[in-house]
């Protein structure tokens, strides 16, 4: 950051706000926060004094022109906030320019809000504060009729704070997601730093964002970024192209819990990558999370979050293969986390993905099925959790297992492996092939980053001992299409002599 | 007739709150018959009572007493709106302006 401006910034300690604006918010000015109603600038701003005063020791003076102090008191002790205790340790202080339950004033003659200044000045060093929240203006706007003057007064109260050496963040509505900046041109007095959130209705699905518009003299990241709120940690954005592609690699590998599989991969997965299993209903994707899981040796610890069957059925499955799930449950060896997508927002599973993760520490974790988290979110949701996800995972160094159901019995693709296949390391592909009127099953490993791999389509069965992996496939040609061609042994030998004789 | 406890809020002696200070004692003078008191207050040295008060603009003048509380706010040059303000009707003006009565 030292190299990069002159313009300081400080770290907000809101998730993820960081790293988008490349270090926090720049240091001693103000940063204008606009917004539709209901797009959480008020969370935004109570959230940048309070994590001020729980990461950094800062103090926080907070304007409201809106909501009463009780109001606000209140609304973020549900979120997990208590802010009474900390104006009670002197962390935290009000300056309420709420409208008062008494008559409009009267106006008579040229005002200013010098008052309101001087309430400022006092509250900042009373606490001796360095973060100021303004929430929000265009509620100043309806409370004076003169809005000249109150733009006239509110610029000087920004310069002012740039003096007193405070950070402030400034809300204001705008009536438009994409549209001007704010009502009443408040861009004209707090123009140097504008970050913007939406909260956009898109099928049917809402879908909360922020972007950084811009910082004045300093970097950051361009573009929108989904965010969440939940309890207890307010707001958390997802950082997706703040992601670098920075992992470590390594050479080590662990066993796919199939020998044979395991050969065709060239001696198994590599520890920190991300394999998807793609395939039709009943191919044997979930055997192969069972296998996957249950080979881990006894150091490692296994996490599978489940989005289409109950922990009932996937015992029971597992039992049929000859995998002790409970066993190895209580030996904590295992953890299984079964879920109907539907339960919440696709950013939410994220983060509680993440979570989970985090406290649980495997060294293994599968995802079965992604395609059934597809159905909570839109297209671009969807493609953003999934980066989240696999970076996440490689960051961990962990060995992950996406499963992936594609919607046709025999051959083609999903919509999953179209958004997928990128940013996974390794695509395993299980297919039906009808031979000769028997459905058989066939393997074949599509992808192998960084490893050669077998490129044979081989047949498959599955038993009470689990999949076994047995010949390619010869005679046959157009499988993944899924409209196999067999060919007479003439054929082939013509097809052999064609490429000998050149 | 009820005595007036009037509060003026101001920011510091600038010419702004000198202009409110002088249209308030004239109205007063010329209104009030003498039958109140007036409070003149400098948020810069006594910020804790604007923020105890609410106040955000200055001047702001406060009816205390009698009641009901009101809020005039800027430099009192508009004197019907603050004859409204104070509940002294503003037509008694206009029918006898040489008149103070504050008839209610």
């Amino acid at each position: 950051m030292k190299n990069d401006s002159y313009v300081e910034k400080i770290p907000t300690g809101i998730p993820g706000f960081d790293h988008i604006s490349k270090g926090g918010i720049p240091k001693n000015r103000t940063t204008l926060v606009s917004g539709t109603s209901g797009s959480a600038k008020t969370v935004l701003a109570v959230q940048f004094l309070a994590a001020g005063i729980k990461k950094f020791q800062e103090n926080g003076v907070f304007v409201t022109f809106e909501e009463s102090p009780q109001d606000i008191r209140k609304n973020f002790l549900s979120l997990g906030f208590d802010v009474e205790a900390w104006e009670k340790e002197g962390k935290w202080l009000f300056v309420d320019a709420s409208p008062q339950p008494v008559d409009a004033p009267y106006e008579s003659g040229s005002y200013d809000l010098g008052a309101l200044l001087a309430r400022i000045e006092y509250a900042i060093k009373k606490i001796n504060a360095t973060r100021i929240s303004i929430d929000s203006l265009g509620a100043i706007f309806n409370q004076l009729s003169e809005r000249a003057t109150v733009r006239r007064e509110l610029y000087r109260i920004a310069s002012a704070l740039k003096k007193m050496g405070v950070t402030a963040l400034m809300t204001a509505e705008r009536i438009h997601e994409y549209g001007n900046i704010g009502r009443y041109d408040v861009e004209e007095f707090v123009a140097d730093n504008v970050v913007i959130l939406r909260n956009v209705l898109e099928e049917e699905k809402r879908r909360r964002t922020i972007e950084i518009l811009k910082f004045r003299g300093t970097d950051h990241q361009k573009g929108e970024f989904p965010f969440t709120i939940i309890p207890n940690d307010g707001i958390i954005i997802i950082p997706l192209s703040a992601i670098e592609l920075k992992q470590r690699s390594t050479d080590f590998r662990v066993t796919s819990g199939n020998e044979e599989l395991d050969k065709m991969c060239g001696g198994g997965f590599f520890r920190d990558s991300v394999i998807l299993v793609s395939g039709a209903t009943g191919t044997g994707k979930t055997l192969m999370v069972t296998e996957f899981m249950a080979s881990a040796n006894k150091s490692e610890r296994c996490l599978l979050f489940a989005f289409e069957e109950s922990r009932e059925q996937l015992f029971r499955n597992a039992r049929g293969w000859g995998v002790d799930f409970e066993a190895l449950e209580k030996a904590e060896r295992i953890k299984v986390v079964c879920e109907y997508p539907e339960v919440k927002g696709l950013e939410d599973h994220l983060i509680s993905i993440k979570e989970i993760i985090s406290e649980f520490k495997p060294t293994r974790v599968a995802i079965d099925s992604l395609s059934a988290l597809e159905r909570v979110s839109t297209a671009k949701g969807f493609r953003e959790f999934v980066i989240g996800i696999t970076s996440f995972i490689k960051h961990q160094e962990l060995v992950g297992l996406f499963t992936s159901t594609t919607p046709s019995l025999m051959g083609g693709t999903s919509v999953t492996e179209t958004h997928i296949s990128t940013l996974t390391d390794s695509i395993i592909l299980l297919r039906y092939v009808e031979v000769y009127g028997e459905m058989k099953r066939c393997l074949t490993v599509l992808k192998m980053r960084g490893s050669m791999h077998d490129k044979d389509i081989r047949e498959f069965k599955i038993d009470s001992l689990g999949m076994h992996i047995g010949k390619p496939f010869r005679n046959i040609s157009g499988i993944l299409t899924g409209n196999p061609v067999f060919l007479q042994p003439y054929e082939l030998e013509r097809l052999k002599n064609m490429f000998k004789e050149e | 007739m009820n005595k007036y406890l009037l509060k003026l809020y101001i920011t510091g002696r600038t010419p702004r709150s000198e202009r409110a200070i002088s249209n308030l004692r004239h109205i007063c003078e010329e209104e009030l018959n003498n039958q109140y008191e007036m409070l003149i207050i400098d948020v810069l040295e006594r910020p804790q009572l604007a923020e105890e008060e609410k106040i955000l603009a200055t001047p702001t003048l406060i009816k205390q007493l009698p009641p009901p509380l009101r809020r005039i706010i800027g430099d009192l040059s508009d004197k019907e709106k603050v004859l409204l303000g104070l509940d002294l009707m503003p037509f008694s003006i206009t029918q006898n302006p040489s008149s103070g009565d504050p008839t209610r």
